[in-house]
């Protein structure tokens, strides 16, 4: 028989018997729906996690210094170091080179530097923080008041709640405002003094003022990265903090180093943006190849990621059972109408359908069962996430906390779950319908 | 009425049906019932066949061997040069699905599809064109002679509504034999003559042969061409029926 004709048969089938198919079908669905339901409840949390992860700088970042930096006590003796002739400067051209490297998306130095900023003539100190473009993206700011700078080199700065609130009660009214910083420059001895100086290291410290206009206020701590030296709370763009050339607290200790004694500024530190934390190990090894110091915080992701592994697989067990139940219901159903349609049966075995022909006839009724339970189970597990984020929000929204989106039903568990549902019909609907297609035309055409 | 020649002559070459002792045996518990003992039957093409016999002598067992329903114990069902007892279960689907077409007693219309879905079916099963089944659903309820409320369900109509649907749905295949089990045996007599009368009717205007199981005699002698009587099993006797003059004679028939 062809699917077409099948399917319209196994439809008034499965119209005939309304109530029963129904439940069966609604058996289901709730399987479905528990099973999309849990896993959409890992998924969700995982995203959360991981986003909250990702968004805060730790997963997808390689902090990277020059070797020679790393010199200190503990480090080794210097017969180690002579041993690594690849070390280099973390130098302008260093920067370009690792920004060049596959999957990176950003290179950036750590700028941050304690000052004071006067504000409606009054002065307060505080600690100001250069932010990378790409920090926009990090949803670090999102539901802040005010937005993000115009443009990468705008005099613009973004204040901390805690500190704006310092400022003025009103953090609102401080938009649009004007501020200044105060701060002091460091300006390189050697340049003055020609080429024979440089090797002073030295430099002196100019006092300096710069005007911003105010057009944010933050709540979180978007400064507060892998590698800071805690919280900034006062954010101008990265590029307008590299012009600053403001003394940072490295810049003495490079001194007592000595390492200032290239014919660059050097950067402290950098740090290395790529793609996905998934990247992360093999742009450290290419960077560790160029001869710097690379080290990230993958570890802790990789645990995560097993952790939500193992209650994903719990959750889908869970889930697992009440499908399981949902297929008993499918195999009851479709068993009680072999019965209920011997004589059916009988007749269309005398006119001339095949074992195959009605054997199609029973699968084809189980598979429409749990497409149908699936497209449902799908609905409603979705619901029911969507019903556990609004309570979790509510209570959230009580204590006062940002509301989040616990549950999460990506496209794949869709598809993976009407499929799933699909399959675990037809294979409920292996017993019933090879017992319908083995049924003897004679005896079931007695049958009354 | 009267036969015509051709189907005669065709009966000669080649039967519509030679049954080589057959026998049709059922284990039951610690006994074996011999449903079908040993039974030899040709039946000529264009003869309509009427098989007696009381309950229980075996005569449904014996339709239903020759309409692929069931499978001989022992024996051979010879049908368009095939042995029954030979094919696969997909030939013999096949064979039940071009070859013959059956009709019961009990019409055995499926009760929630309308006249023409039920005289549909077979051609669904036989994967024949959408565009064409209607004109062939249309032809076979013309030969019963049903134009009215077609679209109605078998409930809603007489039994010999449903029966005439019945036969139409076991003619819209154009098979060769034509089955009837009891086909009168859930009608009222007047009713039961004028189906049995739309059967000779096909007999000779499609030159179809027949084989009907029934019980009452002089329905049989009536419509009949040949009767073949059953009992315990074995076939007693065949011979022509009182009311045709027919010129088939019992040429295989077991003695």
């Amino acid at each position: 028989m062809k699917l077409r004709d099948m399917t319209e048969l196994a439809g008034r089938n499965l119209r005939e018997a309304i109530l029963r198919n129904s439940l069966t079908t609604l058996g289901v669905a709730v399987g479905v729906a528990s099973l999309v339901a849990m896993l959409s409840l890992g998924v969700g949390l995982q995203q959360l996690a991981s986003s909250r992860l990702t968004k805060s700088g730790l997963f997808d970042s390689i902090f990277v210094t020059a070797k020679s930096n790393l010199r200190g006590p503990g480090a080794g003796p210097p017969a180690t170091r002579a041993a690594s002739p690849k070390a280099r400067p973390l130098d302008e051209d260093a920067r370009a080179e690792l920004t060049k490297l596959p999957n990176v998306i950003e290179v950036y130095p750590q700028i941050r530097f304690f000052t004071e900023v006067r504000f409606d003539g009054k002065p307060f100190a505080t600690v100001v923080a250069g932010m990378p473009e790409s920090s926009k993206q990090s949803g670090a700011f999102d539901g802040m008041q005010g937005g993000f700078f115009s443009s990468p080199n705008a005099d613009e700065a973004i204040l901390q709640i805690e500190f704006a609130k310092e400022l003025i009660p009103q953090t609102k009214d401080l938009i649009g405002k004007d501020l200044v910083l105060r701060y002091a420059e460091r300006q390189s001895l050697a340049s003055e003094s020609g080429g024979a100086a440089q090797n002073s290291g030295g430099f002196s410290v100019v006092p300096k003022e710069k005007h911003l206009r105010i057009i944010g206020v933050v709540e979180t701590e978007p400064a507060s990265g892998f590698g800071g030296f805690g919280s900034g709370r006062l954010l101008i763009p990265l590029p307008v903090a590299e012009t600053l050339r403001a003394a940072q607290v490295n810049d003495l200790r490079d001194v007592l180093r000595g390492g200032s004694s290239t014919d660059k500024p050097a950067y402290a530190s950098l740090s290395v943006r790529v793609k996905s934390p998934s990247l992360v190990d093999a742009t450290e090894k290419k960077i560790k190849d160029l001869g710097f110091s690379a080290f990230s915080l993958l570890d802790a992701s990789k645990s995560l990621r097993i952790f939500f592994s193992v209650f994903d697989l719990l959750l889908g067990i869970f889930g697992s059972l009440a499908l399981a139940v949902a297929t008993l219901g499918i195999v009851n159903t479709l068993v009680m109408a072999i019965l209920e349609r011997r004589r059916e049966i009988g007749v269309l075995k005398a006119l001339g359908a095949a074992d195959g022909d009605v054997k199609q006839l029973f699968f084809v009724e189980a598979g429409v069962m749990g497409l149908t339970g699936g497209v449902l189970g799908v609905l409603l597990g979705w619901m029911i996430g969507q019903a556990l984020t609004l309570a979790t929000n509510i209570y959230l929204k009580r204590q006062e906390l940002p509301g989040v989106q616990i549950s999460s039903v990506p496209l794949w568990l869709i598809a993976g779950a009407i499929g799933f549902a699909v399959l675990v019909s037809l294979i409920a609907g292996l017993y019933p319908a090879s017992r319908a297609a083995k049924l003897n035309p004679v005896d079931a055409l007695r049958y009354e | 009425m009267s036969i015509t020649a051709s189907p005669t002559d065709q009966a000669v070459s080649q039967p519509a049906i030679h049954i080589d002792h057959v026998s049709r045996h059922y284990v039951m518990g610690e006994s074996s019932i011999r449903a079908v003992d040993d039974v030899s039957l040709t039946v000529p093409t264009g003869e309509f066949l009427a098989l007696l016999g009381s309950s229980g002598s075996g005569k449904s067992t014996l339709l239903n061997l020759m309409a692929g329903l069931d499978r001989p114990t022992s024996g051979s069902i010879h049908c368009g040069g095939r042995n029954l007892a030979e094919l696969s279960p997909l030939e013999l689907a096949r064979y039940r699905r071009n070859t013959v077409g059956m009709v019961f007693q009990s019409f055995n219309l499926l009760p929630r599809m309308t006249l023409e879905e039920n005289v549909e079916l077979p051609l669904r099963l036989a994967e024949v064109e959408r565009s064409e089944r209607a004109a062939r659903v249309r032809e076979a309820l013309e030969h019963v002679r049903l134009a009215k409320r077609t679209g109605h369900r078998p409930s809603e109509l007489s039994g010999g509504e449903q029966q005439r649907t019945a036969i139409a749905r076991a003619l819209v295949n154009r098979p060769k034999i034509l089955f009837a089990d009891e086909p009168t045996g859930n009608l009222d007599s007047a009713t039961g003559e004028a189906i049995l009368t739309l059967l000779r009717e096909i007999q000779s205007s499609m030159g179809m042969t027949i084989v009907m199981v029934t019980h009452e005699r002089h329905l049989a002698e009536k419509f009949a061409d040949r009767l073949a009587t059953m009992g315990d099993g074995k076939l007693l006797s065949t011979n022509a029926s009182a009311a045709f003059s027919s010129s088939f004679l019992p040429s295989g028939a077991a003695q």
